[in-house]
C-alpha cells in the first residue's frame, strides 16, 4: 500500500497559488492551505472600514480559494514575528518598504515548520519564475528554498519544469511531466488554465496583496518611524496607517482625520489610546492626535479639523478636544483656508 | 457540552477568524461558541472558515454594529 503524501500550499487568495494547489491535488496528493496574516495584508481591511465600500460583497479570498478547492485552510497570525522581516530585511527593500525576498523566505520557513509539526511531506507555492522583480527571479528562487530550510521540499508547480527537480518529483510522489513551465510576467497561461478549470470568480491581481508595496503607505510608515525616532510598530499603528487623512503640520504631532462615517467609526475605537477632536457645531470628522501638543499646537489642530468639517466656510466652528474621551477644552475657531494646509503636511 | 463567547470586536478580518480558529482548537466537539465581531466581513468569513474546517454555524445575526456568529465545534481529526 502506498503512503498518502501530503503537501501544504501557501494560499494568498490570488490565482497563482490556487492553480499551484490544484495542480498538485490533481495528482492525488492531500493538500491543505496555509495563509499568513502579517498585518500588512490588503485583504479585507479597507473594505471593512470605509462605508462607501460596504455595499460591495466582502469575502476573504484565501478562504474562498480553499472552499473552492475543497481544502482546509490554516490562517496563521505572524504579526509579531513579521516585524523583524520588515525592520531588518537582510536582502533589503523593493521599490517601497516591501521586503519581498525576506518575506518569501520567512513564509516558506514558517510553512516548513508547520510541515514538520504536522507530518506533511512538502510545500507548494504559486511562484512563477520571472514574475516578480525581487522574490521570483531565477537567481532569488533558490535563495528562498535555501534560507527557508525547505530546500528540495519546496515545489513550485507552475514553473517546476524550468527549475531543477525537487524531492517530490525525484521520489515519484508527483509526475514532473504534469507540472508546468510558466515564466515571465504574462498572466495569460494562468488565465487560460483558470478558464480550462472553469474558475471565473478568482481575485484579480491589483498591485499585490501587501500594503508595503504601496508608495503612500510606505511613506506613512517611514514618517511614523521618523516622528517616533525609532523603527518599530504595533498592530494598531499599521492598521491606522491604512485609514483616514494623515496630516503632520509640525514635527511633534500628526492628525488622523476620518474621511467618512465608516472611518470615523473605526477611529472611534482608538479614542482611549489617542487624544481626539470632534466637530461639535456642524457635521465633521473625528480626528485622532498622535504626539505631544502645546496649546498653540492644539489651536492649529482645531483650525485644521474645522477645515475638514462641513463648516469649512463658516466664520467659526466649535471643536472639542478630548483625552480618554473626556472633554478637556472647547475651541471656537476659524477654519484654515485650503491654501493654509500645504501639500507637504499631507503624509 | 459547554458554551463560550469570544470578543472579537474592533478586529478586522481575518483577525476574527484567526481568534475563532485559535479558540476552537481549545474546545471539544459539540461545544458552542459565540463570536462577537464588529467587522461585517466576519458575516461571510467565519461561516466560510467553518464550512472548510467541518464546524457548523448555528446562527448569525447583526444587532446594530455588532455581528454574532454562533458556531458548533465539529469533530476535528
Amino acid at each position: 500500500m502506498t503512503t498518502q503524501r501530503k503537501a501544504v500550499a501557501l494560499i494568498s487568495g490570488g490565482l497563482d497559488s490556487m492553480l499551484a494547489a490544484k495542480t498538485i491535488m490533481d495528482q492525488g496528493i492531500h493538500v491543505e492551505g496555509i495563509n499568513f496574516f502579517t498585518g500588512f495584508c490588503v485583504e479585507g481591511h479597507t473594505h471593512a472600514i470605509r462605508k462607501k465600500d460596504k455595499a460591495k460583497p466582502k469575502r476573504n479570498n484565501a478562504l474562498w480559494v480553499a472552499e473552492t478547492l475543497g481544502i482546509k485552510l490554516h490562517i496563521v497570525d505572524i504579526v509579531d514575528e513579521y516585524k523583524d522581516v520588515v525592520l531588518n530585511p537582510s536582502h533589503g527593500y523593493g521599490a517601497n518598504l516591501n521586503p519581498c525576498l525576506d518575506c518569501k523566505c520567512f513564509m516558506v520557513k514558517k510553512a516548513r515548520q508547520w510541515v514538520e509539526e504536522n507530518n506533511f511531506d512538502f510545500i507548494i507555492t504559486g511562484e512563477v519564475i520571472g514574475q516578480r522583480p525581487m522574490s521570483q527571479r531565477k537567481d532569488t528562487m533558490p535563495v528562498v528554498a535555501r534560507e527557508s530550510g525547505a530546500n528540495d521540499r519546496l515545489l513550485r508547480p507552475l514553473c517546476a519544469k524550468n527549475l531543477p527537480a525537487t524531492l517530490p518529483e525525484l521520489e515519484g510522489w508527483v509526475d514532473r511531466e504534469r507540472l508546468h513551465d510558466f515564466s515571465g510576467r504574462s498572466r495569460k497561461p494562468q488565465m487560460a488554465m483558470a478558464k480550462q478549470l472553469g474558475l471565473t470568480d478568482y481575485a484579480q491581481p491589483a498591485g499585490g496583496c501587501c500594503f508595503l508595496t504601496d508608495q503612500n503607505y510606505s511613506h506613512r510608515l517611514a514618517d511614523l518611524w521618523t516622528a517616533r525616532k525609532t523603527r518599530d510598530y504595533e498592530l494598531d499603528d499599521i492598521m491606522l496607517l491604512k485609514v483616514g487623512r494623515h496630516i503632520r503640520p509640525r514635527p511633534n504631532f500628526k492628525m488622523i482625520i476620518g474621511r467618512e462615517e465608516g472611518e470615523n467609526k473605526f477611529l472611534e475605537g482608538y479614542r482611549k489610546m489617542f487624544a481626539s477632536m470632534t466637530t461639535d457645531s456642524c457635521p465633521g470628522p473625528l480626528v485622532l492626535l498622535d504626539g505631544e501638543l502645546s496649546q498653540e499646537d492644539l489651536e492649529l489642530a482645531a483650525a485644521i479639523a474645522a477645515r475638514f468639517s462641513q463648516g469649512r466656510e463658516h466664520e467659526q466652528v466649535q471643536i472639542g478636544y478630548h483625552i480618554n474621551k473626556v472633554l478637556k477644552q472647547r475651541f471656537n475657531i476659524k477654519p484654515l483656508g485650503i491654501e493654509e494646509v500645504p501639500k507637504e503636511w499631507h503624509i | 457540552m459547554s458554551h463560550y463567547e469570544l470578543d472579537a470586536r474592533r478586529l478586522l478580518c481575518p483577525m476574527p477568524v484567526i481568534r475563532a480558529q485559535d479558540k476552537v482548537k481549545t474546545l471539544a466537539p459539540g461545544d458552542t461558541l459565540d463570536v462577537v465581531c464588529t467587522d461585517p466581513g466576519a458575516l461571510n468569513d467565519i461561516p466560510a472558515w467553518c464550512r472548510i474546517n467541518g464546524h457548523e454555524v448555528l446562527d448569525k445575526k447583526q444587532i446594530d454594529d455588532e455581528i454574532i456568529v454562533c458556531i458548533r465545534v465539529g469533530n476535528i481529526d
